[in-house]
This record gives structure tokens, C-alpha cells and sequence, in this order.
């Protein structure tokens, strides 16, 4: 079998040399996605790309910090308007981007102190306040969110001869990977270890000498960071902002990502967001069923699978690999 | 002078149906760690099931009855059908909390399915429109009515816990669940009881609450969220406190309505949580719980 025998050999992103074919193939799969699926799956496709990084950084603070916090619209909308105003600006695609995570990770960090002195279902309540907050705040600062109209983003202008929709899913998709990296070199750095740390039991990491303080807003910094690029992203996307798109049920979506495609899982992340974008493509005729598919999705996975979509995965793949034994 | 009092009424008004609301939160919260995220759904459905009985014809006090027994019945149902089980997987405080934000999820789509998300116009006893004079100040029947609801709803609920073995076996349990086990308390009869109580405050809130605003599947979302803001205000384990930051929230709404901004009324619930948090996590008649590694 194969076991982890050094320190080096357990930082290794793929250990065996089917896992680099595989991810190659994986990859080589999504860079010919152009080639043969249609233009709405193309913008599916990039749709899930930037659901997939915010998920991402809202694992970092739920799954891997275990600090939960249901005021995820609010720093996406943060995100969202910086990178907008910005753009409108004539401030470059990817300055304004990282502007816009710049200002949502500020914000993450003005949340974060509230959270050294709360836990579990008092931070939850507070970052939900917050979240709500924001949200009536761009409702009713026409200054902000562009008054009734809303504000609109000027569109991405196509390079290499691409169409727009191939250009846009390639910015994305590339963006994801990049992120899907960083990612997991973060998790698996002394970064990473501490924020495991602080969500097994914060009073043990801090006798360790993990400072709490510090690794705390750090990881409310670092996913909100995250959330923020999300929500340029997602500004990108959509061409119009208005402040009703960033309301309690964006903040709902995305920790129901995060559930479904598993805690402190990276994969789990990008399973969340195709499960959120996947979904409701597939039941449009009736939308009410999407709110209770969710609902009856957490209760399933919370009571017979609780690392979720990437926790089936993993006995997937460990049922084949011990076959024909279980 | 008259228009502060006015403005003071209105927000008592208001003030105790987020009261009622908060009460319910706080009841579960105390007796099971528990935030019940399901709880504005829940009334919401309540509500929805006296709106579909009055337009088929029944009087209006059969229609409330028998909402407030539907939210009862299905808060039981969750408590036996879905969290009993996942607490025998192991499951811990969060993801309960998360359980009953999935239930939540499952009951808007439900609601939105059978009653369609356009907004519908309660029938109700009441009247918005016909109002006495009170001194100085105007109230409106149904804000008396509301005004009475609440109080009537927190005496009940006083009695219930102060004044009767279930209460008492129900401040046991939440005290201490294995002492209560212990001594013989059927602690699952009880909580479920908790649960049961709680989601018919919610309930009557929900009606009253519709007879006030427009009845469409996420009316009870702004509401839930103000009893969230009382609760937290009033300290999440004390239900004297739910009442009296239900109270509070009310009257500090209304004024600042009245006073500084309409826009922001509503913001103001939730910078009230952030700073409440902030300053005394505990609230301000609740008492804090300590933790051990």
C-alpha cells in the first residue's frame, strides 16, 4: 500500500506518478471543454470556476478553522462592488480583482475580531448580522450600489482571437487552478496545521503556542480574501450588479456548498460548487424544488455522510483500491 | 412629547411579537444548545396553513388552532425524526444547527411549491384600520391586539416554567440533561415538549405578524432575524431577557425610525448584535456558560 514515510513525501501534492496522469488528463479534459460541449455548458463551466474559489476560501474558515459564518454575501458583495467601481475606473482586470479581495479581506478582518471572543453558534449569529447588514447597507446607498439601475461592469474584451464565452471560461478556469494550488500549499504549511489546530480545540492549540489571535484573523483575512475574488468574479459574470443578488439565500448557497461537497476538503470545494450550480440548472421548470433539495441534501449528508460529496468519493476510491476485499 | 409616546407604542407592539419570536429561540436554545435556524420556516408554514383553512371557509379561531398545532406537530416530528438520529451519529452541536438550517431550506421550497411566492392578504379579526385614542397617543386594534398576544404568550409561557412540574422538569433538563436523566425525567418527552412550545410562539407571531405585513413565503425572514437580534440582546439562556430585549429592539426601532432614518430602521437590529456581541457576549440578563478542553 502506499504509505507516507517522510514529512516531504506527505507535502507531495500527487504521490504516485497515475495520479500526475490523471489530474494531466483531468486538466487536458477542461482545456478541450471548448472544443466539444455547447456555449451554455461553456458558461456553466466558468460559473462553477468562480463559485469553486469562493467555497474554497469559506472551507479554509469552516471546514479547516471551524469558525462558521453565514455572512458570506456580505463580503462577496464587498467584492462585487470594489471590483465594479474599480473597473468602471479603467483599473485592469486582474488589479481590480485583487483590489476586490484586498477589500473584502479588510473586511474579514474587522469581522474576524468579534470572533476571538465568540464560538459555535454566537459567531455564527454575528456574521449572519453582518452579512444582512451589508446587504441593506448597498440596498439603501444609492452612492454604493449604483442607485435603482444598478451598476453595470464593462465587459472582458476577448484577446488571442477567442470568442468571448472561451475566453472568459479560460481566465476562470485558469484562476481556479491556480487557486486549487495555493490552496492546498497553504493547508499543508504551518498555516495550514494551525487552523487545524484552532478547530480541534483553540484552548489546547494556544498551550501549543499557536497564537490565536493572530491564525484566527488570519483565516478570517485569507477566506474572505477568497470570497472577495468570488464576488469580482461573479461581477464579471453578470455585467449588472444589484444589491438583491448578494441577499441571505447567496449566503445559504454557498455554506450548503461547502456542507455538501465536504468539510476541510479542497476537491470537496469544487464537488460543492458544481452540486450549487449543477442543481438548480437542472430543476429551472420548478425552482421550488431547489431550496428543498438542499435542505434534504444537508440532512442526508450530515447524518449518513459527514465529509460529504468528497468523503463518497474517498470510499470510492478506497473501495477499488482494496478490491476484492472490503 | 405625544409623538414619542406614539412612536414608543408602536414599537411596543412590534416589540412583542419579535418577543414572542425570540422567546422560542431561546427556549430551544437553552434546553438544547441549539440555535433553531428552522424557526421563522416553521411559523411560516403555521401561517400559511391558517391562511389556507380561513379561505376555505373555517372561522378564523378554528384556522388559528389548528396552525398552531401543525407547527407544534412538525417541530416534534424534526426533533424525533431528525435530530434523535443524527445525535446518535455522533452528531455535534453545529451540525445540528445545520440540520435545522437544512429543514428550514425543505420547508421555503414546500411553502413556495403548495402557496406560490406571490404575496396574499391574511383575513383577520382584527382591524389595522379602526383606532382609539389613548390619552395623547392613537393604537390601532390590531396593535392592541398584538400588544396583548405578546403579553399574554410570555405570561403563559412564565407559568408553564415557573409553575408546573413540566416546567420544572423542563428547567432540569436544561440545567443539566444526565442529572435530570438521573432522577427519572423523561428528558426526550421534555425537550420535545420545549420544541413543541416553542414553534407555537412562533406561530402566533406568524399570524399576527401576517395580519400586519403581507403573507408570502419569506415574510417571516426579517422578523425571525429581529427575534434573533432580542435574543442575543436579551442573553441567549434567559427568557425574562428574550422579553425584555424583544421589548427594547422594538422601541429602539421604532424611535429610530421615527427620529433619524426610515432606510436604516432595519439595519439596526443587526448592529445591535454586533455590538451586544461585542460588548457583553452573554446579553444583558443572560449568564455565560464555561467551557473545559
Amino acid at each position: 500500500m502506499d504509505l507516507v514515510e517522510s514529512y516531504r513525501e506527505d507535502l507531495r501534492f500527487a504521490r504516485k506518478p497515475l495520479t500526475w496522469l490523471l489530474l494531466g488528463a483531468l486538466l487536458a479534459t477542461l482545456l478541450a471543454l471548448p472544443g466539444y460541449a455547447d456555449s451554455s455548458w461553456l458558461v456553466r463551466a466558468s460559473l462553477i470556476c468562480l463559485y469553486a474559489i469562493g467555497i474554497m476560501g469559506q472551507n479554509i474558515l469552516i471546514g479547516y478553522t471551524g469558525q462558521i459564518s453565514f455572512g458570506q454575501a456580505g463580503f462577496l458583495a464587498i467584492g462585487a462592488y470594489s471590483f465594479a467601481h474599480l473597473k468602471t475606473l479603467g483599473v485592469p482586470f486582474l488589479l481590480a480583482l485583487a483590489a476586490a479581495g484586498l477589500a473584502a479581506g479588510l473586511a474579514g478582518v474587522l469581522v474576524g475580531f468579534p470572533s476571538l471572543r465568540l464560538k459555535g453558534p454566537y459567531l455564527a449569529i454575528a456574521t449572519l448580522g453582518f452579512g444582512v447588514a451589508v446587504y441593506q447597507i448597498f440596498a439603501n446607498w444609492e452612492l454604493l450600489s449604483g442607485g435603482r439601475s444598478g451598476l453595470s461592469v464593462p465587459k472582458l474584451q476577448p484577446a488571442f482571437g477567442l470568442s468571448r464565452e472561451v475566453y472568459v471560461y479560460y481566465i476562470y478556469l485558469g484562476l481556479l487552478v491556480v487557486s486549487t494550488v495555493v490552496t492546498y500549499n497553504l493547508i499543508s504549511s504551518y498555516v495550514g496545521r494551525a487552523f487545524v489546530a484552532i478547530r480541534d480545540s483553540d484552548i489546547a492549540a494556544e498551550v501549543m503556542g499557536v497564537n490565536l489571535t493572530r491564525y484566527k484573523l488570519l483565516a478570517f483575512a485569507i477566506s474572505s480574501f477568497y470570497t472577495g475574488v468570488h464576488g469580482g468574479l461573479f461581477a464579471q459574470f453578470l455585467g449588472h450588479l444589484e444589491p438583491q443578488t448578494f441577499n441571505i439565500a447567496e449566503s445559504l448557497t454557498l455554506f450548503v456548498a461547502v456542507i455538501v461537497g465536504g468539510l476541510a476538503s479542497v476537491e470537496g470545494s469544487i464537488l460543492g460548487a458544481m452540486f450549487v450550480i449543477l442543481v438548480p440548472t437542472f430543476f429551472s421548470a420548478s425552482r421550488w424544488l431547489v431550496p428543498v433539495l438542499y435542505g434534504l441534501t444537508i440532512l442526508v449528508v450530515l447524518v449518513f455522510q459527514p465529509l460529504g460529496l468528497a468523503g463518497l468519493w474517498i470510499k470510492t476510491r478506497l473501495y477499488f483500491q482494496l478490491w476484492p476485499f472490503r | 412629547m405625544a409623538r414619542f409616546l406614539q412612536y414608543a407604542l408602536t414599537g411596543l407592539s412590534a416589540g412583542s411579537l419579535y418577543a414572542l419570536v425570540a422567546l422560542g429561540i431561546v427556549l430551544i436554545y437553552r434546553s438544547t444548545r441549539v440555535l433553531n435556524f428552522a424557526h421563522g420556516d416553521v411559523a411560516t408554514l403555521g401561517t400559511f396553513v391558517a391562511f389556507a383553512l380561513v379561505s376555505q371557509g373555517y372561522s378564523f379561531s378554528v384556522a388559528f388552532a389548528v396552525a398552531v398545532l401543525v407547527g407544534a406537530a412538525l417541530s416534534v416530528a424534526f426533533y424525533f425524526g431528525v435530530l434523535i438520529p443524527a445525535q446518535r451519529q455522533g452528531a455535534t452541536l453545529l451540525g445540528q444547527v445545520i440540520l435545522t438550517l437544512g429543514l428550514a431550506l425543505v420547508f421555503q421550497g414546500l411553502i413556495v411549491y403548495q402557496w406560490g411566492a406571490e404575496p396574499d392578504r391574511l383575513p383577520f379579526p382584527l382591524s389595522d384600520s379602526k383606532t382609539w385614542k389613548l390619552g395623547p397617543v392613537f393604537i390601532s386594534q390590531l396593535s392592541l391586539g398584538t400588544l396583548a398576544a405578546g403579553l399574554v404568550g410570555s405570561l403563559l409561557l412564565y407559568l408553564l416554567v415557573q409553575k408546573t412540574r413540566l416546567g420544572l422538569a423542563m428547567r432540569a433538563t436544561s440545567e443539566n440533561l444526565q442529572a435530570a436523566q438521573t432522577l427519572g425525567i423523561p428528558t426526550r418527552m421534555v425537550l420535545s415538549v420545549s420544541w413543541a412550545v416553542a414553534s407555537v410562539l412562533g406561530v402566533v407571531a406568524g399570524v399576527f405578524l401576517a395580519a400586519a405585513l403581507f403573507l408570502d413565503p419569506f415574510f417571516m425572514l426579517d422578523p425571525f432575524l429581529k427575534g434573533f437580534a432580542a435574543a442575543v440582546l436579551g442573553g441567549l439562556n434567559s427568557l425574562p431577557g428574550a422579553v425584555v430585549g424583544g421589548l427594547i429592539l422594538g422601541v429602539a426601532e421604532s424611535l429610530t425610525g421615527g427620529y433619524l432614518t426610515i432606510q436604516f430602521k432595519n439595519t439596526l437590529a443587526f448592529v445591535i448584535i454586533i455590538v451586544v456581541l461585542l460588548v457583553r457576549p452573554e446579553g444583558l440578563l443572560g449568564h455565560e456558560f464555561k467551557e473545559r478542553v
